[in-house]
């Protein structure tokens, strides 16, 4: 298994959209690499033809009948935002002026 | 401290039903009690008293029955309950008020139960040892200076420090029944699925099963048997009856265990367990074979792989799950000063709200479900969940239930294991190839070691958490219940 470099957990950091501190990425790095080697030896066992389990349960789709019931007003549904606007969730500029 | 503060739920739930004391007494002596210690255990992130005190005048005034009527129950802070604060233990969610309750809170309100507060916890359930809740630990009441469990140490702390008869915790990798053990209490993750999700803040979602903490058996099985039950809500929930856990604990309590073939498992001894974890054990197995029962040695060859496994699969779903705390709906957001951009706000937001466990998860899972990576770590991990349910389903073609520690080690002293994460993880040992493959466990006190408590798992079928129970009891009912020492002294 591949040890896990200090730019790498910047790169994972940024898909993660965390904006970690330098110390933060030395910290991360060491840990990570120690975590990694404890679970490497996940490699040794189970082949190719055991299949993977993802849940205990078998996943089945929630139908209902499709009758419209009671759900969160607006308000509610708006009341934990820390910024909206007419009835909507509002956000930063997605794109910068020079995009 | 007050009388009513010592009576189990069972008791408390008889006395008001008998009209030999009221609700609203019962919850003002366990408030009373939270005033008087919660700032040496640091069990609740909130204290609802108003709510409190109003839905047990509801019970006074015939307004609401049930089998729990009028008895406190206090629940981990990562359960939604309306317009009560909920924040994980995250800054991230700091506070948060939900517009609704978990299926779990209305079964609660609806059987008469009156919440006490919301328990702390680690950080989006993330730990072993609540010493990493963004507010500030718990301390376990048999000694403050050492840890309370984790990710539930607020639930199990506030039962072994007489706030609450009745806790509600969420078990992922063994966060009901680790804090269990190292505060002398009893905690069962029920089977998952058995138990509904919905209205749980999601940390690993195929793992995650809210359940039942008391200070004994009894009491949790009354207390799963409000909460369990099928619901349309959450696709992952059981659609069969839940077992008569309740039934099971009692006729577990008349000691007899003829018949009852308890599986132990070879391939746990020699991990290193502190020598008075293994002494207790050995003593309960004992007691237990007194009561009748047969013991067997079982081979599970893959439970090794189960810490691993673990490891890889929980950050992976708990990378996924926390992509939804953007500062956008809901919570924090920080760096909004009008020349960022979204993305800019939206990292900034995850870096000051989530604390450095979740930070170290999330950028594991992200490792294991890269491309490249994918196969070597996580489609490995659920390849050897597919191997340990195969343990599981093979012991029980020769026992009843498997028995373990349920932990390696007593409560540590704070600190002394936050620098090595993997050494932290450890405490997980014994819980987590249970949590894989989907089954049901319960911890029970089983005696002292240097004086702290040390627990004993038993783990049963999927969907034979009643089985699980009347083991349960029936050691009860030869090692006692442990009373935590600490805090008599000083409160």
């Amino acid at each position: 298994m591949a040890a896990i470099s200090r730019e790498e957990v910047a790169h994972l950091a940024r898909l993660s959209r965390l904006a970690v501190t330098e110390d933060e990425l030395d910290r991360f790095a060491g840990q990570l690499d120690v975590i990694l080697q404890s679970v490497a030896h996940i490699g040794d066992v189970a082949a190719d033809d055991i299949p993977p389990t993802s849940h205990s349960v078998p996943l089945t789709n929630v139908y209902r009948d499709d009758v419209p019931v009671p759900s969160l007003t607006q308000e509610e549904a708006l009341s934990g935002a820390p910024d909206a606007y007419e009835g909507r969730f509002r956000v930063p500029q997605i794109l910068a002026e020079e995009d | 401290m007050s009388d009513l503060t010592k009576m189990s739920a069972a008791q408390l739930a008889k006395a008001i039903a008998d009209k030999q004391t009221s609700a609203v007494e019962v919850a003002t002596a366990h408030l009373d009690r939270i005033d008087a210690v919660d700032d040496r255990v640091h069990a609740f992130l909130h204290v609802d008293r108003e709510g409190a005190l109003a839905a047990a005048a509801r019970v006074d005034a015939g307004e609401v029955t049930g089998p729990l009527a009028g008895v406190p129950v206090a629940v981990k802070d990562v359960i939604a309950t309306k317009g009560v604060p909920t924040t994980a233990a995250s800054k991230i969610l700091e506070g948060w008020r939900p517009p609704y309750d978990a299926t779990l809170v209305e079964r609660l309100r609806a059987a008469g139960t009156v919440m006490l507060g919301k328990t702390n916890m680690d950080e989006f359930a993330m730990g072993s040892s609540t010493e990493y809740s963004a507010y500030g630990p718990t301390n376990n009441p048999w000694d403050l200076g050492r840890i309370p469990g984790g990710s539930g140490g607020g639930s199990a702390a506030a039962l072994a420090a007489y706030e609450a008869p009745l806790a509600i915790g969420t078990d992922t990798g063994g966060s009901i029944r680790q804090p269990g053990a190292v505060t002398g209490t009893v905690g069962a993750k029920p089977t998952y699925g058995g138990t509904s999700r919905y209205g749980l803040i999601a940390f690993s979602s195929s793992l995650d099963t809210p359940g039942p903490c008391a200070r004994n058996v009894e009491d949790a099985a009354l207390l799963h048997s409000v909460i369990a039950g099928h619901d349309p809500r959450d696709s992952t929930s059981i659609p069969q009856p839940v077992p008569d856990v309740v039934g099971a604990a009692r006729l577990g309590a008349t000691g007899d265990l003829s018949g009852v073939k308890l599986g132990v498992v070879k391939e746990f001894a020699g991990d290193g367990s502190e020598p008075g974890v293994v002494s207790a054990f050995h003593e309960s197995l004992e007691a237990l074979v007194k009561l009748g029962a047969e013991i067997v040695e079982v081979s599970c060859p893959h439970f090794q792989y189960a810490l691993p496994a673990y490891y890889l699969i929980a950050p992976s779903e708990a990378s996924s799950n926390l992509a939804r705390f953007d500062g956008v709906r809901y919570g924090l957001r920080t760096g909004d000063d009008g020349s960022r951009s979204l993305e800019e706000v939206m990292s900034l937001t995850r870096d000051a709200g989530f604390g450095p466990e979740v930070k170290r998860r999330i950028i594991l899972g992200t490792y294991a479900l890269s491309s490249g990576y994918y196969d070597a770590y996580y489609g490995q991990a659920q390849k050897v969940r597919t191997l340990i349910t195969r343990d599981f389903e093979a012991a029980w073609q020769s026992v009843d239930v498997l028995v373990s520690p349920t932990t390696p080690f007593v409560a540590f002293p704070f600190g002394s294991r936050t620098s090595d994460p993997y050494q932290m993880y450890l405490a997980d040992l014994f819980t987590i190839p249970t949590n894989l493959y989907g089954g049901p466990a319960i911890s029970v006190p089983c005696g002292l070691s240097e004086g702290l408590p040390v627990g004993f798992q038993i783990m049963a079928p999927t969907m034979a958490d009643d089985r699980m129970y009347r083991v349960a009891a029936a050691l009860e009912s030869t090692v006692g219940t442990l009373t935590p020492p600490t805090l008599e002294a000083t409160a």
